[in-house]
């Protein structure tokens, strides 16, 4: 029962950063509306999708963007908590141990879901519409926030590692960035020169687009042989899994292990 | 008796390091334990040990009777920190910062927020109550970290540094809400590098360098192992300079011939003072300036602490001194 109250204290603390870090926000909801509309109107015109349109085809490719997106917010965030000492103060209060990093992954969760919810609004804008059974769509939606609950929980091992706000923002964005471009969230990768299509065939991002795309009944664009993208929704669900399974642990520990 | 803070041989290494070693420690309730040393002498590694933060290597810690590693969470239950830093949450208003404290210590919402107004009227900071942390002075945050400490009533509080960086102004405020906490009774464990500062908020003070324990004791004991009061009389020329110390050769005066300055033990303080002024008058040798000084923390630190000869610290401090207790030759005679 404390448990609870807890959780919902410290995960309501760093849910009012929000508002008041503009970055934060800006991460939040202008970052998928941006990318929406820049490849919507701005590249769309020159991306044709095989057997469908690319407004549907880029969305679900946002959908999969954003919820890595905010694995800079989260590891900065841990790790300004270090180094501000209010980490330090919340370890000694008497409240259960684990509650201060749940409490941090629990606002993620429900700042990505409001993320989720402003990138389906600007899909709806640009055309997009889940065209899967009931079923599927709560399963696209679902895949996406258990992929998003595993970033999150690097994220917090990254800022329980780097300990410096700065350098864990650096470290985050060196990571999403290429993850983010040599994948198949805007563009089929079918098209990609052969090296970089083989890292995009393997990147989780590209699987998990997919998925998503399958999903929703979107145009997947040619997909190579490859089990990554013929599968994508177990493929996807592996990625989440072993993220999960590496990183709860490792978080676990570097946090208790701040007593040595 | 339970001790508030007690411990035996505690010691913590990094790596090839010893951070700290052998502290043993008994701080009663209702006092105030000052643990004073440089950068580096190891408080700060008692202090995150004593609050749950750090396991220690070796040597067992209690407080309020509670064995810190076997059970923190009574350990916890038991006391509050206030760290080097404000520790707080920067995006939060001081009164946000004080409520969230309050309820995660299971005050109700109604007492966790009227504990948080009241703390904000008694440290003098109601009126930034409703601004983010983040836009602090440096005094004001220290209050607020002080305040955090009180949210609720712990019998053993920590407070690591709590004056570091602030200008003499909010040194002086920092120290009478200190004084206050005190007051309420509870046990203070506090780190400081000022000596000044032990002196004036410590019953007992233990001296740290380099992990270990140099020296202990109340303030009036380190003193007197430093050494007794001393006059200072300088001369106005080099001949009154000879005739005063042949004067009062007996006495076994330190000479300064450049500066024309003799230093005289005065273990009766201003009684000596005024037979030194006395003796020279009678045998007329005028005297350009007489004082009379305490030996300070600083002394005591110098002389136990040893390593780290700081000279311009110590040439500040025997100012200071001098600064306190000046007496004119015109006043005294």
């Amino acid at each position: 029962m404390n448990v609870v109250l807890e959780l919902r204290l410290l995960a309501g603390r760093s849910l009012r950063h929000i508002p008041r870090i503009p970055e934060k926000a800006f991460g939040a909801v202008l970052l998928p509306l941006v990318f929406v509309l820049l490849f919507a109107y701005v590249f769309g015109s020159a991306i044709h999708i095989p057997g469908g349109d690319y407004h549907s085809y880029l969305v679900s490719g946002i959908f999969a963007q954003s919820m890595i997106g905010t694995l800079p917010g989260i590891a900065v965030g841990v790790a300004s908590d270090i180094r501000s000492g209010l980490m330090d103060r919340l370890r000694t209060l008497p409240i259960a141990r684990g509650s201060v990093i749940a409490g941090r992954t629990i606002a993620e969760m429900v700042e990505l879901i409001a993320g989720t919810a402003v990138v389906a609004l600007c899909g709806l804008i640009v055309g997009w519409r889940p065209h899967g059974t009931v079923l599927e769509t709560i399963g696209a939606f679902g895949l996406l926030w258990l992929m998003a609950f595993a970033v999150t929980w690097a994220g917090v091992f990254l800022g329980l590692l780097v300990r410096d706000p700065d350098g864990a923002d650096g470290i985050a964005m060196t990571i999403i960035f290429p993850l983010m471009f040599l994948s198949g969230i805007f563009v089929p990768v079918a098209g990609l020169p052969t090296p970089l299509r083989e890292i995009a065939e393997i990147n989780p991002l590209t699987s998990l687009a997919t998925a998503v795309r399958q999903l929703f009944g979107s145009a997947t664009g040619p997909l190579p042989d490859v089990f990554t993208l013929q599968h994508p929704v177990i493929t996807s669900l592996g990625w989440a899994i072993a993220f999960l399974v590496v990183f709860v642990p490792l978080a676990v520990r570097r946090y208790q292990r701040m007593n040595s | 008796m339970t001790y508030a803070v007690r411990t035996e041989g505690l010691g913590k290494r990094f790596g090839e390091t010893e951070a700290l070693a052998g502290l043993n420690l008994n701080v009663e309730a209702g006092t105030v334990l000052g643990l004073l040393g440089h950068n580096g002498a190891g408080k700060t590694t008692a202090v995150r040990i004593l609050t749950t933060l750090a396991l220690p290597s070796e040597g067992r810690a209690f407080v309020a009777g509670h064995d810190v590693v076997r059970e923190p969470a009574q350990a916890r239950a038991s006391l509050s920190l206030a760290g080097q830093q404000a520790s707080l949450d920067e995006r939060l208003t001081g009164r946000e910062n004080l409520r969230l404290l309050g309820r995660l210590q299971k005050l109700s919402k109604g007492s966790a927020f009227a504990r948080a107004d009241e703390l904000l009227t008694r440290f003098g900071i109601e009126h930034a109550g409703d601004r983010q942390v983040g836009t602090y002075s440096g005094g004001m945050r220290r209050r607020l970290d002080l305040a955090a400490c009180l949210v609720v009533h712990r019998p053993v509080v920590f407070l690591d540094e709590p004056t570091t960086g602030l200008d003499p102004a909010s040194r002086a405020e920092m120290w009478g809400a200190i004084e206050g906490l005190v007051a309420d009774g509870a046990a203070l464990v506090l780190t400081t590098q000022y000596l000044e500062e032990a002196d004036r908020l410590a019953d007992d003070i233990v001296v740290l360098s380099q992990g270990r324990t140099v020296a202990a004791g109340t303030p009036a004991e380190l003193k007197a192992r430093v050494g007794d009061r001393r006059v200072h009389v300088a001369l106005p020329d080099t001949d009154a300079f000879a005739g005063a110390a042949q004067l009062l050769e007996r006495l076994e005066p330190e000479l300064d011939v450049r500066a024309r300055r003799l230093t005289l033990p005065a273990p009766d303080g201003p009684r000596d003072l005024r037979a030194a002024l006395d003796a020279l008058e009678i045998a007329g040798i005028a005297v350009e300036e007489v004082s009379l000084s305490q030996p300070t923390l600083d002394d005591a630190f110098f002389a136990l602490a040893g390593e780290r000869g700081d000279d311009s610290r110590r040439a500040r401090t025997s100012q200071g001194a001098i600064a306190q207790e000046a007496i004119l030759p015109g006043e005294a005679a």
